[in-house]
């Protein structure tokens, strides 16, 4: 594994993940996101309708929790997965962890059964099973919950670098994991000074790259995760990726990708497809040549309609965000255009607002294959967007573009 | 939508096929391939607006406009012709008047092939408590809003005439083959004359083919009597009624070869609600091209794959280690990519295993009844 970074514009990290997989032919374009799965496979997406989707990751995520589920090395490559480049995260960001459960030993998962403890060797027992081509080696994520004390979050400090040397040390010796990469997880809360040092010490150990956690959307506000994040970042070797857990949010994905992050998980749009709402925020910014020379658009162009976040809908989300639509609003019963105008997903080039709205009214499985589908293609084409934006000096353009339907833009 | 066909025979190619229009402005054409010397059973090319249906054949289906997670995409590749739609669940949501401002069912979910609707009807037996019948029609209270509706002959036809089904069923006055007595016969006679007013009621005779539907229960004198009676009307295809309801199978078969030996043989026969593949093949014998049953998708949405030997429960602890295939014989596209323990786990967590194991199911129905290559 190997990354190439081509610029850096204001923070922004730009290149290429390159030498991934068996034979090292497969690459992945950062900033960028890795193909979230639930169980080896992408929710509701058989292998049919997930290649409607184009330009899919090369980079497949698992989770430990998952092996439990179907505990067997097999199960990946009957999942159709053996063609694929696999990062193996500890859990599922889609789901919320019960606190509580972490030791000095050991962390908890949840499989089918329950709860499961893991100590490193039973971890790193299980990544030599799933042969993944990287992986985030154990840690003590449980800084998140508000009011944890400085001393929680030092000892999951100390905890995640203890983690990680036994883990290292298990990793030289298993001939199973020769082909694969260790990153170390950075950890330490909202507190500055244990962020750096967790930074530091993890820099320090032969890791491929590393991982950033604790920062999800619910742990803390996006201007002090920005600000961690950046002097985390500084910390960290230029050369080596760095992938942030439980970041999703288009707003979130952007400013942590001007403090120095390189990749993310693609949970978002399951979540939202879960709500019954579809992506529908506007990241393109090639001009118009209809409107090109006016001013720039106001809020009630976008997409043709106001953005959801100004009206209450009565069957609202309250996790909705201002990206999205929520399909199940009775306005939708017979409107006839595509989800998104221009999207050349499945959905968007065959069915309507109407028929999708039926499906999630009637409660039919098809609802929920064809926002996947939408959710994913708006999703990629965000991160194609937003890497295109970079590469042509005109992240402010985009960003302007992709966050002014927030209050106050 | 498709132009009607043309009501000729001079389409006829050989003396072995023979074309006949079922009746003189019908949009439907059966030419009888091959007929099997030792059974009943034959061979047809239907040829409907949308496309041409090779019979016998099963029809997947699509309550609400949707096959159960299945794409249509998905659908055309299983080489699916034609399909049914429900006018009661449809009827409520979204409602005729959208679907019709859609272009008809198939503009709204997007189908080019074929759409069979049903009259509604079945709901009656189904939600037997909540109904009442009169001359008049059905008064349902509906389950979503617990409002009374009436269902009238002339009402299930409009319905269906905005959906723009390629078949339509007639409404019919359902009974259960399981119930004797005099209700048998008073629903037989009801059931002639909405047919009488459905046909009456069809404002698209050149697009949407109106079938009858043949009740009488288990008594084969009554059975006969609708025979006759229903035949009489021109109509173009039959459909035989009030059986697969949990009467005896003796029973059952009696009622069946009764009925394809008194129904025309130029015109399509739709046996209702027939969907174990055993009973499929003995329904083919006796006659039948065309057959039903939501069972395969919902038993695929419990776990249940469907193979030639019976049916696997493959949410059962046996499978959770089981790397064959559903069935290695199978070409279906689950088949060919995964294993009998990944649906298993699957399960558990996601929807995709349901749309694995339909499509399986949905493969194994119509591969089943590519019993046309046999005869």
């Amino acid at each position: 594994m190997r990354l190439e970074l081509s610029r850096a514009v204001q923070g922004c990290r730009l290149g290429l993940l390159t030498g991934l997989g068996n034979t090292g032919q497969h690459s992945l374009e950062v900033p960028g996101c890795l193909l979230y799965t639930c169980c080896a496979t992408v929710p509701h997406l058989t292998q049919d309708t997930l290649h409607t989707l184009r330009d899919l990751p090369s980079v497949t995520q698992v989770s430990v929790d998952m092996y439990f589920a179907v505990h067997h090395m097999l199960m990946v490559s009957y999942a159709g997965l053996h063609d694929t480049v696999l990062f193996c995260s500890l859990h599922d960001s889609a789901n919320s962890i019960p606190a509580g459960h972490v030791t000095n030993k050991t962390v908890s998962v949840w499989g089918s059964g329950g709860r499961i403890e893991l100590t490193a060797a039973r971890f790193m027992a299980i990544q030599a099973a799933i042969q993944p081509d990287f992986y985030q080696s154990m840690a003590d994520g449980e800084t998140w919950q508000a009011g944890t004390s400085r001393k929680r979050v030092r000892k999951a400090v100390d905890r995640t670098l203890a983690h990680l040397d036994e883990c290292l040390v298990l990793h030289q010796k298993t001939q199973e994991l020769k082909q694969s990469e260790i990153f170390g997880v950075v950890e330490g809360g909202d507190i500055l000074e244990e962020r750096l040092r967790s930074a530091r010490e993890t820099a320090k150990r032969p890791v491929g790259g590393f991982v950033l956690d604790g920062f999800h959307s619910a742990a803390m506000d996006q201007d002090v995760r920005v600000q961690l994040i950046k002097a985390t970042s500084a910390e960290l070797p230029q050369e080596k990726p760095r992938l942030v857990l439980g970041v999703g949010r288009p707003d979130e994905v952007i400013s942590c990708v001007e403090a120095g992050v390189d990749l993310f998980e693609s949970f978002f749009p399951f979540q939202v497809t879960e709500r019954g709402c579809a992506l529908s925020f506007n990241y393109n910014i090639d001009p118009d040549p209809e409107t090109a020379g006016t001013s720039t658009p106001t809020v009630l162009e976008f997409n043709g309609e106001m953005p959801a976040v100004k009206k209450l809908n009565s069957n609202g989300d309250e996790n909705m965000t201002p990206y999205e639509m929520n399909l199940k609003d009775k306005r939708y019963h017979d409107d006839f255009r595509p989800l998104v105008e221009g999207c050349s997903c499945y959905c968007c080039k065959k069915h309507m607002r109407s028929y999708v709205h039926h499906l999630l009214v009637t409660n039919e499985l098809l609802g929920g294959v064809l926002l996947m589908l939408h959710n994913m293609a708006h999703y990629l084409g965000f991160f194609k967007s937003l890497r295109e934006a970079i590469t042509s000096d005109r992240l402010q353009d985009f960003k302007n573009r992709v966050l002014h339907c927030r209050e106050g833009d | 939508m498709a132009a009607p066909i043309p009501g000729s025979t001079h389409e006829c190619e050989g003396s072995m096929a023979s074309v006949k229009a079922v009746s003189s402005a019908a949009p439907l054409a059966l030419r009888i391939v091959a007929e099997c010397p030792v059974s009943k059973a034959r061979a047809c090319t239907l040829t409907l607006p949308h496309c041409a249906v090779s019979t016998p054949v099963f029809m997947p289906v699509g309550t609400q406009g949707t096959l159960k997670g299945i794409t249509v995409d998905q659908l055309e590749d299983l080489d699916c012709q034609i399909c049914l739609g429900n006018t009661y669940h449809l009827g409520m949501r979204p409602g005729p008047e959208l679907i019709e401002k859609a272009d008809g069912l198939h503009g709204f979910m997007k189908w080019n092939r074929n759409l069979l609707t049903d009259s509604g009807g079945f709901q009656m037996v189904s939600l037997v408590e909540l109904s009442e019948v009169t001359e008049e029609g059905v008064t349902f209270r509906s389950p979503y809003d617990g409002k009374e509706i009436l269902l009238t002959p002339e009402q299930s036809i409009a319905i269906q005439n905005s959906l723009g089904s390629d078949i339509m069923m007639q409404l019919d006055d359902v009974v259960s083959s399981t119930v004797k007595g005099p209700r048998v016969e008073e629903a037989m006679h009801r059931s002639v004359r909405w047919l009488d007013r459905c046909i009456a009621a069809n404002k698209n005779p050149d697009r949407q083919n109106l079938f009858a539907i043949i009740q009488g229960g288990l008594d084969a004198k009554l059975r006969k009597a609708c025979l006759d009676e229903m035949t009489k009307r021109d109509v173009p295809g039959f459909a035989i009624g009030g059986l697969s309801g949990g009467e005896e199978k003796d029973d059952f078969w009696k009622m069946v070869t009764l009925s394809t030996e008194h129904l025309p043989r130029e015109k399509p026969r739709y046996l209702m609600g027939v969907g174990y593949a055993l009973d499929l093949v003995v329904c083919v014998a006796l006659g039948c091209d065309m057959f039903d049953c939501v069972f395969p998708t919902r038993t695929a949405r419990f776990g249940s794959a469907l193979v030639p030997w019976g049916s696997l429960q493959l949410k059962q602890k046996q499978y959770a280690k089981d790397f064959q295939p559903i069935d290695p014989d199978c070409q279906c596209p689950t088949c060919r990519r995964h294993s009998r323990a990944y649906l298993h786990a699957l399960f558990k967590s996601d929807t995709a295993a349901m749309h694995h194991i339909t499509i399986h199911n949905i493969s194994y129905q119509v591969i089943s009844s590519c019993v046309f290559e046999h005869i």
